[in-house]
């Protein structure tokens, strides 16, 4: 168990910047993933932590003491690789006892600690096993006994459930969530998927283009992301994003879709009129015909999940928008009036950074204003 | 599953195996069942008259005690072949499998060795170990080792084994680095983290996901030690000092075109060939079984 500190990562191959300077704070015990797209650096970054990449400028320190110029197997650091990296030719039991053996511990303790860490994740009966003879979760199983196994300060995942079937992915997601707290080492987690890093992380590291984005809890990120690259990643179906305009000294936004909404007060810190308005398929809000201030949606496809249904529509303005309702299926071609609430609205600038409002937004109902 | 082809006329198929069928024929079983078929006749060295002896050939062979030293000379020419050019292409391949500047270059260069004939390459060791011409000749007899190839039949062996096996080791080395780079970096990674130095990675992960490839180049380097090495000892030693460097293969050629002891030389070569039989059956047997993954 440490702490782990990152220090400006910068990170380039040639010519190519990949990681333009990474800070990051990781107390002890705590679970932070780092998501984003393919391609973001966030593989980059985790191999920098374990000392598989050297970083080009910016210092990483385990537990307080700088181990930027040391080796992996200095680092006392363990790693659950995408495709697992079992060592094909040896036993589960040999897998797991390889980093034991090279630290010389005795017969008897190696023994114990793997029957032990088997034991825990339900691999008692595979001992004797070689990897192929496995499927692919208890490979995983074995890669995730292989880390836990010798202890180290600092676990680091790959996309370690990237390879598994969707309903082996939840099982063992919620499996690597309970060890973590079970066995409070401190971990980093590198994923692309937005499901897994919002249920497993303490904390998020939303990473674009070689950049952290925001380093927040999820709630944080959910509700308050601070740019349209953070709001449009997290959540699924994406944030819609629409057209608006500042008016009445920014006590509204006039949309460019429909009527301008009241805000419960102006933004902060804009310096133009043009914003971006943001709003999450669930939040908007299906009304009746002829309710005031609705927008007609001229329903375009419709995806029915079960207990609600995604309806694909077109704004006036030409703006597709999604909508997540439940007790609602209109048919393709229909007109739905919908309100967008304003206290689930967004404000981002030109820049795409959020506009915080000037003070903490209340629960205030939508207000209208102008015609 | 491969997908069976159906061919509307029964003759296309047969047409288009002709040409593969008649290069075996050709030129592997008409001479091969001439060898056997030889085997079994003792000619005089005029090819006037030809008796049928049935075994006889093979029953003076094995109680000639000069067959049975070059069968001794075999073996220990092929194990040192086989294990110098195998160790040497691998920490070769090991070299060059890391990311170096320049590994297209120092790759080519290492691979044109397999593209020189033996008898250039036998030319070549000469001016490396000939006693008066040789760089390294010269070098021991200067420092006051007694270096002759020529009348040491140590010596001799050392150098056609030498020879032999830099003339392999390209070969060796295309076959390592190809198994080498396709073991997955992640394992190799995951020792790293594990703990384990270059060394132990090296013995306790990378040897053993070789061994594949390692078992197949053994039989084939085998394989070329026994048979294809004849060029590099003609040119070298001819089989001297006093036999010393005579194989089993250089003495088929010997008692067959010097001796003109065609039987004899037959039998010599069915025994040969029984030799390679054994080996490629060996190979197909434990190939199959011995892949990790």
């Amino acid at each position: 168990m440490a702490t782990l500190e990152l220090r400006g990562i910068r990170k380039s191959f040639g010519a190519v910047q990949v990681l333009h300077g990474i800070d990051l704070q990781v107390a002890e015990g705590e679970f932070i993933v780092i998501v984003g797209a393919s391609g973001c650096g966030k593989s980059t970054l985790l191999r920098i932590v374990a000392g598989l990449e050297t970083a080009t400028e910016g210092s990483v320190l385990i537990g307080g003491a700088d181990v930027t110029r040391l080796e992996p197997k200095d680092r006392d650091i363990a790693m659950v690789f995408q495709n697992y990296a079992l060592y094909p030719h040896m036993s589960v039991f040999d897998n797991m006892a390889y980093g034991l053996r090279i630290r010389g511990l005795p017969r008897a303790e190696i023994e114990g600690r793997v029957r032990r860490t088997a034991e825990m994740l339900g691999l008692g009966d595979l001992l004797r096993r070689k990897p192929r003879e496995l499927s692919g979760g208890q490979r995983q199983r074995v890669a995730m006994g292989r880390a836990i196994v010798r202890e180290p300060k600092l676990f680091l995942f790959d996309e370690p459930l990237s390879n598994l079937d969707a309903k082996l992915r939840v099982q063992m997601r919620a499996e690597i969530k309970r060890l973590q707290r079970r066995l409070g080492v401190t971990s980093l987690y590198v994923t692309h998927d937005q499901v897994e890093a919002m249920t497993l992380g303490d904390r998020l590291v939303v990473m674009n283009e070689g950049r952290a984005e925001q380093v927040a809890t999820p709630m944080e990120v959910w509700r308050e992301p601070a740019n349209t690259y953070v709001a449009g990643f997290i959540g699924a179906p994406a944030m819609n994003f629409l057209h608006g305009r500042l008016c009445e000294e920014g006590h509204a936004v006039d949309l460019r879709a429909g009527p301008a909404i009241a805000l419960a007060a102006p933004p902060a810190s804009a310096t133009e009129a043009e914003v971006t308005v943001g709003i999450r398929p669930e939040h908007v809000r299906v009304v009746g015909n002829g309710a005031a201030g609705a927008i007609p949606l001229k329903v375009d496809l419709v995806e029915p999940l079960g207990a609600e249904s995604l309806i694909h529509g077109i704004l006036p303005s030409g703006e597709g928008l999604t909508v997540r309702a439940s007790d609602c299926s209109p048919l393709a071609g229909t007109t739905l009036p919908i309100v967008l609430p304003a206290e689930h609205l967004h404000l981002f600038g030109g820049d795409g950074r959020r506009l915080r409002l000037a003070h903490a937004r209340g629960a205030a109902a939508p207000v209208r204003v102008g015609a | 599953m491969r997908k069976k082809v159906i061919f509307p006329q029964l003759g296309l198929p047969y047409l288009l195996l002709l040409p593969q069928l008649a290069i075996t024929v050709v030129f592997f079983f008409l001479p091969a069942g001439q060898a056997i078929w030889f085997s079994f006749l003792r000619q005089d060295a005029f090819g006037i008259r030809t008796e049928f002896v049935w075994f006889e050939n093979f029953v003076e062979l094995f109680q000639d005690p000069l067959y049975l030293d070059s069968m001794w000379v075999t073996l220990v020419f092929s194990f040192w072949v086989t294990l110098l050019s195998m160790s040497v292409a691998l920490g070769l391949a090991v070299l060059a499998d890391r990311h170096i500047r320049g590994a297209t270059a120092y790759k080519t260069l290492l691979i044109w060795p397999y593209a020189i004939a033996p008898a250039v390459a036998a030319v070549l060791w000469i001016f490396i170990f000939h006693p008066q011409i040789g760089l390294l000749g010269k070098f021991l007899n200067g420092i006051g080792i007694k270096w002759d190839y020529k009348l040491n039949g140590t010596q001799a062996l050392i150098t056609v084994i030498v020879a032999s096996a830099w003339k392999q080791v390209s070969y060796n080395f295309l076959f390592f680095l190809a198994g080498l780079q396709s073991i997955p970096r992640s394992v190799l990674e995951a020792a790293a983290i594990d703990g384990a130095s270059p060394a132990r990675r090296f013995w306790t992960v990378v040897f053993p996901l070789l061994s594949p490839t390692t078992f197949f180049l053994l039989v084939i380097n085998l394989t070329y030690a026994f048979f294809d090495t004849f060029g590099v000892i003609d040119a070298l030693t001819k089989g001297g000092p006093a036999k010393a460097t005579t194989t089993l293969i250089y003495r088929a050629y010997i008692d067959g075109r010097v001796n003109l002891d065609l039987g004899s030389s037959s039998a010599q070569s069915v025994v040969l060939m029984l030799a390679v039989i054994a080996l490629t059956a060996v190979q197909f047997r434990f190939i199959e079984r011995k892949v990790h993954y």
